[in-house]
């Protein structure tokens, strides 16, 4: 909402800074956006006064004026428009000085010809001919008798470009600031000020508007109240520039006296004003119904809009002329030749409005304000106003009465007093009478121990919202700051705990985290290959997506994941190892919630990383939270990875990680040029199968005996088996077994491998004997014989 | 015979005086000192002496020996250092040469500063709550006193999945999760993931974080919101920061209030950062609202609360100066890195 100063103190007397009144104001609840003097870039625009026209010699368009700017000597402008005459008053923008753009003007020579300055247009004022109807736009603005032709003074003054506009938020609760009155009462209180009202006055006249027009509600529940009268021998000229100049400073581009009146009585009272030419009202009467289902009207912005039954029209007997708070019928609006109008003040009900203006795709003004609710007794005065203003601009012969149709609530809502209650509530100690000062002085009147709410202060419902104007005026900066006081009683969860030792752990790895968004393109399935009958292309799907790229929840974090490599890949970022902790989204159909799955995403890149880098930070992490004893089998067939460079780890059954190099097709789809290798692991597991109970170990006190054994093998043996069975054999002497060596080549048969393991053994209690160790060596390397891997001699 | 001794003492000590290396003096000591050495051979011929003498040359030769043997030892030592200097010497570096760094991963910037802010919150005792991203309408805006069809429900563009599922457009529905499944006191902030439909720029992001907060236990006033939510932004940004509070509109607080901090760059006295202002805002607030506690089954008569929200993003904007949002997910390790 933007506010016009020179509007605002018709209502209230006010002697402060805008910066002051903005700072106010915002700190008793109405947010000031910004402010702006009208005009504030021009400098040094002056009126002058054409004495004498000449030809330019040089020149068949440009002309030589001496302009009397209220010196004693006149002053030499060259101009080349063509609209002036002598004894024109003109702006005069004099040397050094700003027009509008910023444009700076200095005086210099039009061919040849000193020019001291340069005359304005509309334009270079910021202004166009809806604010000066008389004014051609690319001529010189010749002022008219409505402004002020004093030489000299400064443009802003003369022609009524000098209001402050003040640009307001108001809250969706407010509807009733949406307007003059509704600020002014809240600047009024704000500043401790009479609200001046005005009560509009109709001067009696002819005719009786009964005869004229009838209305009938036929639905109460979305009609609350319909005031209409009319208006007959309608002169459409423009409005005066009190007026325009108001309107424009609001935001509102003047039109005619009839347009303007019902925009300008919005804006001073924030009720929506509706005007149409009765001759297109058939049999003069007004029905307001729900429209039939199918019926059409073409609305004021030339679009045929076909409505449905829960909409609420303005009809006359035979077809609808408005849809209700939202917009009126293209051919019942005022034209040139329109004799006799209808000024409507109605006020529908909001829900109702917002669904019907959602359904058209139509957002208005009118609907804007309507959905937030309006204060059905606004309707009267309102339409009062705007026939007082008929009278005031002579834009046309009001015809005596007005047709009230009410079906509102007149009851008026109340709360009861408690001052005690609102200051435990807020905390702050302010007397009962000043707290009854505070709510007179926004109009909330309080009788005894009740409070009686305004019917334009709809939103205070509870003692809650009553405790809020109070607080809002005392000052929220003078309510104490007071320290929590209880006892507190917080602790991580286990997911917490776990989390933090995840990102710790990734973090220590040398992973640098990433945050992806959680909507994919259901293109990214095609791209990771997932198969066309994978349960996981069945996605979350956003109804409404801003594109195609964030249009289902991932069920997978790997394309994003792929997405972030690609981007860093593609911008020349020669390495990458990231890592991610979020959701997956698994759908469970539209009556239950989807399941959100917190999954690690681990991603790598660069020349310094392969499988196993990716596969040494998994098992870090599983070392971490204290996860053991977990197999690593070969996965071949998924197709997002490498068949042949891919393993889950399993802990029994159940996979809580797949570590793999990613699947050459998939990264040339996500246009990545060298090898890349992602992981994840299921967060759940983590936590499910974690332990972090760890007792102390005693230190050895006996040496150790090491044996380093070499097998010879089939060639895809895995290493994993081996050491297993290794294990199994040694039993509890083992305290470790490392591989050092895996050899292919000349030395060995073809189709095998040769590993070799350094076996180290102890025991807790004494020195194991050479024999012990042998033996237990000897139990392994019979337990592999059978399984044709023998000892390498 | 006592004569012979004492050059063996003048020419063994004046040679130690020159040798340069262990070996040298190695010799020397055989020379003197062992078993076939000079001294030993003097020794040798004590028989020959006197009885009156030989105490006296037996002592003068003890002497000596002890003197040579300390003397070697002492040019050890010289010898020693000057070998260690030399050695120490050799093995100079240029410091300036570049680091051998371990390779740290480094925090995303959104996780930086959300663990600062749940660190604060979490010493003041609030618990960390969470709540599905993937949410009832009727928790993200119904029960939170935004019904079907409110204007308010505007400044919240929502992605639906189904008329009655959407992605929650505020953290603030953890505060009815939390209400129905914990009775009073309850003190939580819960931070996440939020989506709103507004197109990718610089200050804009269909996803975003939010931390909600809140606060419900009896005698529960405003005061103690702005106290709470003061001590947050002198922790978060210093003991100088002051606080304002402005009055809002939020459909689930009554009383409402935006709250701007001191700027943390110019400390209030307007600079490009607070665009002039000397305020910043960073937090939505205000006291429960009575149907929501409701609606909770918490009774308003007996208990009162404060909530509020943060917008993360913000924080981190400012915190680290970043200028543009999108870098935020673009995730470019040039970017990370300098975190």
């Amino acid at each position: 909402m933007n506010l016009s100063k020179k509007w605002l103190l018709d209502f209230v007397d006010l002697d402060v800074s805008d910066k002051e009144f903005a700072d106010e104001m915002t700190l008793s609840g109405s947010k000031v956006e910004s402010f702006e003097k009208e005009g504030s870039e021009l400098d040094n625009i002056i009126t002058g006064r054409i004495e004498s026209l000449e030809r330019h010699p040089d020149s068949d368009h440009m002309w030589i004026c001496m302009v009397n700017v209220g010196k004693d000597e006149n002053i030499q402008i060259v101009t080349g428009a063509q609209n002036l005459k002598v004894g024109d008053v003109v702006p005069v923008a004099m040397d050094h000085s700003v027009v509008h753009g910023g444009q700076k003007i200095t005086k210099g020579k039009l061919r040849g010809v000193e020019s001291n300055g340069m005359l304005c247009s509309l334009g270079e004022l910021g202004l166009t001919a809806h604010d000066f109807p008389y004014a051609i736009e690319d001529g010189i603005f010749v002022l008219g008798d409505d402004c002020d032709r004093t030489l000299g003074i400064d443009i802003r003054e003369a022609i009524g470009l000098n209001d402050t506009v003040t640009e307001f938020e108001i809250t969706s609760n407010r509807p009733d600031c949406l307007s003059v009155i509704g600020l002014a009462r809240e600047a009024a209180a704000t500043f401790k000020k009479p609200l001046k009202t005005h009560i509009p006055y109709v001067s009696p006249s002819d005719g009786d508007v009964n005869e004229l027009l009838s209305v009938e509600i036929q639905n109460p529940e979305k009609c609350y109240r319909y005031c209409g009268a009319v208006v007959k021998n309608v002169r459409v000229k423009a409005s005066p520039r009190w007026m325009r100049e108001r309107l424009r400073a609001c935001g509102v581009r003047p039109i005619n006296n009839i347009v303007d009146i019902t925009n300008y009585v919005m804006l001073e009272y924030g009720q929506p004003m509706h005007a149409f030419d009765l001759r297109y009202i058939n049999n003069h009467s007004i029905i307001v119904r729900n429209a039939k289902d199918g019926e059409t009207i073409t609305t004021l912005d030339g679009i045929e809009r076909t409505l449905t039954t829960e909409m609420l029209v303005i009809a006359d007997s035979d077809k609808p002329v408005a849809v209700a708070g939202v917009m009126g019928g293209e051919y019942s609006g005022i034209m040139d030749d329109t004799n006799t109008i209808v000024f409507e003040s109605a006020c529908f009900n909001g829900p109702s409005t917002r669904i019907t203006s959602k359904k058209l795709g139509l957002r208005t003004e009118a609907s804007g304000r309507y959905e937030k609710e309006l204060d059905p007794q606004n309707c009267m005065p309102a339409l009062m106003r705007a026939l007082e203003l008929v009278q005031l601009l002579d834009a046309g012969d009001v015809v005596n009465g007005i047709i009230d149709c009410d079906k509102s609530n007149k009851l008026q809502r109340t709360l009861p007093f408690l001052p005690e209650w609102v200051n435990s509530f807020i905390g702050i100690d302010v007397s009962a009478d000043d707290q009854r000062a505070i709510l007179e002085r926004i109009d909330v009147k309080v009788q005894g121990d009740t409070i009686i709410v305004p019917s334009f202060r709809n939103d205070l419902e509870h003692l809650a919202d009553i405790s809020e104007e109070i607080a809002r005026f005392y000052g929220y900066q003078n309510i104490p700051n007071r320290p929590l006081a209880g006892v507190a009683n917080a602790a991580l969860t286990e997911a917490q705990k776990m989390e933090k030792v995840v990102s710790s752990t990734m973090l220590a790895c040398g992973f640098t985290e990433i945050a992806t968004f959680s909507f994919i393109s259901p293109k990214a399935y095609d791209k990771i290959r997932l198969p066309e009958n994978s349960p996981k292309r069945n996605s979350v799907v956003i109804s409404n997506p801003l594109g195609e790229d964030t249009s289902v929840m991932r069920t997978t974090v790997i394309p994003s994941m792929l997405d972030v490599l690609s981007r860093n890949y593609n911008n020349r970022n020669e390495s990458a190892a990231l890592f991610e902790l979020s959701n997956e989204y698994i759908w469970k159909g539209p009556d239950e919630l989807p399941d959100e799955n917190e999954k690690l995403t681990i991603g790598m890149y660069g020349a310094q990383y392969d499988f196993f880098t990716l596969k040494g930070a998994v098992e870090e992490l599983f070392d971490v939270v204290g996860i053991k004893d977990y197999d690593v089998e070969p996965l071949t067939d998924d197709p997002t990875f490498h068949p042949g460079r891919t393993a889950v780890i399993k802990l029994g059954d159940e996979v809580i990680s797949i570590i793999g190099e990613v699947h050459p097709a998939v990264l040339n789809n996500y246009e990545i040029g060298t090898k890349a290798y992602v992981a994840q692991v299921d967060f759940t597991a983590l936590l499910k199968y974690g332990d972090n109970k760890r007792s102390y170990k005693a230190l050895p006190k006996f040496p150790a005996s090491s044996r380093d054994l070499s097998f010879v093998c089939d060639s895809d043996v895995p290493v994993m088996k081996i050491e297993k069975i290794i294990a199994k054999a040694v039993g509890k002497i083992l305290e470790d077994i490392a591989l050092f060596d895996v050899y292919v080549g000349s030395q060995i048969p073809k189709g095998k491998k040769s590993v070799a393991f350094s076996v180290r053994m102890r025991a807790t209690d004494r020195t194991l004997t050479d024999a012990e160790a042998d033996s237990a060596v000897k139990k392994a390397v019979d337990e592999l014989e059978k399984l044709d891997i023998t000892l390498r001699s | 015979m006592k004569q012979q001794l004492e050059e063996i003492r003048e020419s063994a000590k004046s040679q130690l005086s020159k040798a340069a290396s262990l070996a040298e003096l190695d010799t020397l000591r055989v020379k003197y000192l062992g078993k076939k050495g000079e001294l030993t051979a003097i020794l040798k011929q004590m028989g020959k002496l006197s009885a009156e003498e030989r105490p006296i040359i037996g002592q003068l030769a003890n002497e000596i020996r002890a003197d040579l043997e300390a003397s070697i030892a002492e040019s050890v030592e010289d010898i020693k250092q000057k070998l260690l200097e030399q050695k120490l010497k050799s093995e100079k570096i240029d410091v300036t040469l570049p680091a051998k760094k371990q390779a740290l991963g480094h925090k995303h910037p959104l996780s930086i500063v959300l663990d600062e802010v749940k660190d604060i919150f979490f010493g003041m005792g609030f618990s960390i709550a969470s709540g599905p991203e993937v949410e009832w309408d009727y928790y993200n805006f119904e029960a939170l006193n935004i019904p079907e069809n409110h204007p308010a429900r505007d400044t919240q563009d929502t992605f639906y999945i189904t008329e009655k599922m959407l992605l929650r457009t505020q953290t603030s529905p953890c505060q009815i999760r939390v209400m129905e499944n914990q009775k009073p006191p309850i003190r939580i902030i819960a931070p996440g993931r939020v989506y709103r439909s507004d197109a990718v720029d610089a200050t804009h992001s269909p996803l975003f974080h939010q931390i909600e907060g809140l606060v419900v236990d009896k005698g529960i006033t405003m005061a103690d919101l702005k106290g709470n939510l003061e001590s947050f932004a002198k922790r978060l940004y210093g003991e100088q920061t002051k606080i304002r509070l402005r009055p809002h509109h939020f459909p689930f607080t009554e009383p409402s209030c935006e709250i701007d901090v001191s700027c943390f760059r110019c400390g209030g006295k307007g600079c490009p950062m607070c665009k002039g202002e000397g305020w910043i805002e960073i937090l939505g607030a205000g006291m429960v609202h009575p149907k929501v506690l409701r609606n909770c089954g918490i009774d308003p008569d007996v208990y009162s609360g404060f909530a509020f929200g943060l917008g993360l993003e913000r924080l981190v904007m400012f915190r680290f100066n970043i200028d543009d949002m999108r870098l935020l997910y673009e995730n470019d390790v040039r970017f990370l890195n300098q975190f």
